[in-house]
């Protein structure tokens, strides 16, 4: 499904603000998988996941997708297939356009018939558009007028949710994409996240410094250190695996340099 | 009031005042939908008045509104271009084009800084032909334009819903999301800027052909009065609010921009001093909000300042 092969990326070369996010990172996943994501603060998560949604070519390495070479493909060609959720909840939508605008573009994935350049919102976009919002249950198919900037950071996150996954993706990337809602918020969307992604069977990635998240959503964990994976569980090794031991393992990957405000035990 | 308005004057301000809106709605596509600043403007303006001049000289008058706008959108095309694919700084990009104009600008009017078209037809020769003996006898030139205008905003507010039009909305208002929607910026910026400058082009031939002549130094500090329209509407009418109220603002602030003008000028203030003027509304206009806020802020930390003295002195 998804193959990282050796990919890297230095930011700034050559200059005293030399960085390198990702080192000869390899990963595989398999259709259908749901990966978690833990690692300590600039371990590279997000990079890895802007790498393999194209917001930049990698310096070195291969990305497929469906066994397809996508590693010079562009950005908003990717994003045919790819979903990208952030952790800031004004990245995914345009504020001063409405809901159901919002939601016109987001469905423009589907259909890329260039016909489609001049037809308006119609009726029948607009039942759709309500449908898919009366299952986040949060009353927004009652102001699909209003402009996005009206709503909460949750409730833009749901919509964006939603709109990431209107038109079934591939491949599905969530960069911690509850950690700035509150904890009820939170919760919510993480459950619309699961069910949608079961439901439709999307193979998914999901950064999270909840360790107890990391162990129970999804089929699959993986800790991220140093740009590069280091630890890859799934099956029995993971449903045995504790939050302490995930710690544990945390800390000797991270090499003491543990951040505690962000790792949440519960 | 009469004093200060004839209808004379009534008419040609609102002539004037529609034919610049479609500067004002290019500003509008341009600045605030795709927020980029795009200095073509003045070049484009110039540009459209060249070639729709020439054109109406060798007797194609509509042909020469086509052409007008067929360059006007070409000379976007190359900001666009240099922009998108070849990574030159926006605003540059527009200072480029508009500087390469200038020459340009002058071949079109064969090396002339001049172009009069004293007794060619034009649109509006044509239009008083037609409907100079109707009802509407004198106000043929104000029906003609309003027309224009008219059907060029329902055009655009149209274009506006559609998914491109929506895609360059987007582009604008957050330009991270658009990519992740699988929409391509460069193709969205490129066909906004075009349409932007097409609509400049037009409006600069429709002065040429109103004004029977072309003059290379007419789009001189075009885009500052374009902006200065532009806020006048949003200031009036709100610059959140649906398409059409907005775009229903833009052609007001310029015709009331018209206005002001056409008082100014009453006033004998001398016509020199009317990039002066409208330099002065447009940095007041986007000066306002953000100096009310710090005014805002100082009274608050003055009233603060006093309180904490007058605690001193009575612990004291
Ligand atoms: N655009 C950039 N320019 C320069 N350096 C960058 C850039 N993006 C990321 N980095 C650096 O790359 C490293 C990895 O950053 P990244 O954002 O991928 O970390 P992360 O694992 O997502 O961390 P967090 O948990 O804080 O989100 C960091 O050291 C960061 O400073
Ligand atoms: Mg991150």
């Amino acid at each position: 499904m998804l193959r990282l092969d050796n990919i890297s990326k230095t930011f700034n070369p050559g200059t005293v603000n030399e960085k390198a996010a990702l080192t000869k990172l390899s990963l595989e996943l398999k259709d259908g998988d749901f990966a978690t994501i833990v690692g300590s603060n600039g371990a590279g998560k997000s990079t890895m996941f802007n790498a393999i949604a194209g917001t930049f070519i990698v310096d070195e390495g291969n990305i497929y997708l469906d066994d397809e070479d996508i590693t010079f493909k562009k950005e908003h060609v990717r994003s045919r297939y790819i979903g990208h959720l952030f952790q800031d909840p004004l990245k995914g939508t345009a504020p001063n356009m409405t809901i159901e605008e919002n939601m016109a573009l987001a469905y423009l994935r589907a259909s890329r018939a260039s016909s489609k350049l001049f037809s308006r919102i119609s009726a029948k976009d607009k039942d759709r558009f309500r449908q898919q919002l009366q299952l986040l249950g949060m009353g927004l198919e009652d102001r699909m007028k209003q402009p996005v900037g009206l709503l909460s950071g949750g409730q833009r996150q749901a919509l964006t949710l939603l709109m990431a996954t209107f038109v079934t993706p591939k491949l599905l990337l969530l960069d911690e994409h509850t950690a700035a809602l509150d904890p009820a918020t939170a919760e919510k969307v993480l459950e619309l996240t699961k069910s949608i992604v079961a439901e439709r069977g999307i193979t998914c990635l999901m950064v999270t410094h909840n360790m107890h998240q990391a162990l129970e959503v999804g089929n699959r964990t993986l800790m991220m250190n140093a740009g590069r994976i280091v630890f890859d569980t799934q099956g029995e090794e993971r449903a045995k695996l504790t939050v302490q031991d995930l710690l544990e393992k945390f800390r000797a990957g991270a090499g003491e340099e543990l951040d505690n405000d962000r790792v949440l035990l519960s | 009031m009469d004093s200060i308005f004839t209808v004379s004057i009534f008419q040609s301000a609102l002539e004037l005042g529609c034919i610049y809106a479609l500067v004002a709605l290019a500003l509008f596509i341009s600045f605030t939908i795709l927020n980029i600043a795009d200095l073509t403007t003045d070049g484009c303006f110039t540009l459209g008045c060249a070639v729709g001049a020439m054109f109406t000289a060798a007797g194609h008058p509509l042909l020469a509104l086509v052409m007008a706008l067929v360059t006007g959108a070409l000379a976007g095309f190359l900001t666009a271009l240099l922009q998108t694919k070849f990574g030159v700084e926006s605003i540059l990009a527009g200072i480029i084009v508009n500087t390469g104009l200038y020459t340009i600008n002058l071949m079109v009017m064969g090396f002339s800084s001049l172009v009069n078209l004293f007794g060619c037809d034009t649109v509006f020769s044509l239009g008083k032909d037609l409907l100079g003996d109707t009802f509407i006898g004198g106000w043929y030139k104000v029906a003609m334009v309003a027309a224009i205008v008219i059907i060029i905003a329902l055009a655009l507010w149209w274009f506006l819903g559609t998914t491109l039009g929506m895609s360059i909305r987007a582009t604008g208002d957050n330009a991270e999301m658009v990519k992740s929607s699988s929409i391509n910026p460069t193709f969205t910026i490129t066909v906004g800027l075009c349409l932007a400058n097409s609509l400049t082009g037009l409006s600069g031939a429709l002065i040429a052909q109103y004004q029977k002549s072309a003059d290379i130094n007419i789009g001189t500090g075009m885009v500052t009065i374009a902006l200065a329209s532009l806020i006048i509407g949003q200031t009036l009418i709100g610059n959140k609010g649906s398409m059409s109220r907005r775009i229903f603002g833009t052609i007001l602030g310029s015709v009331l921009y018209r206005f002001i003008v056409a008082i100014a000028l009453r006033m004998s203030v001398p016509a020199e001093a009317l990039k002066l003027v409208s330099a002065i509304i447009v940095a007041v206009a986007i000066a306002t909000p953000y100096v009310r806020k710090k005014v805002a802020l100082k009274k608050r930390q003055y009233a603060n300042y006093q309180r904490n003295r007058q605690e001193v002195k009575k612990n004291a």
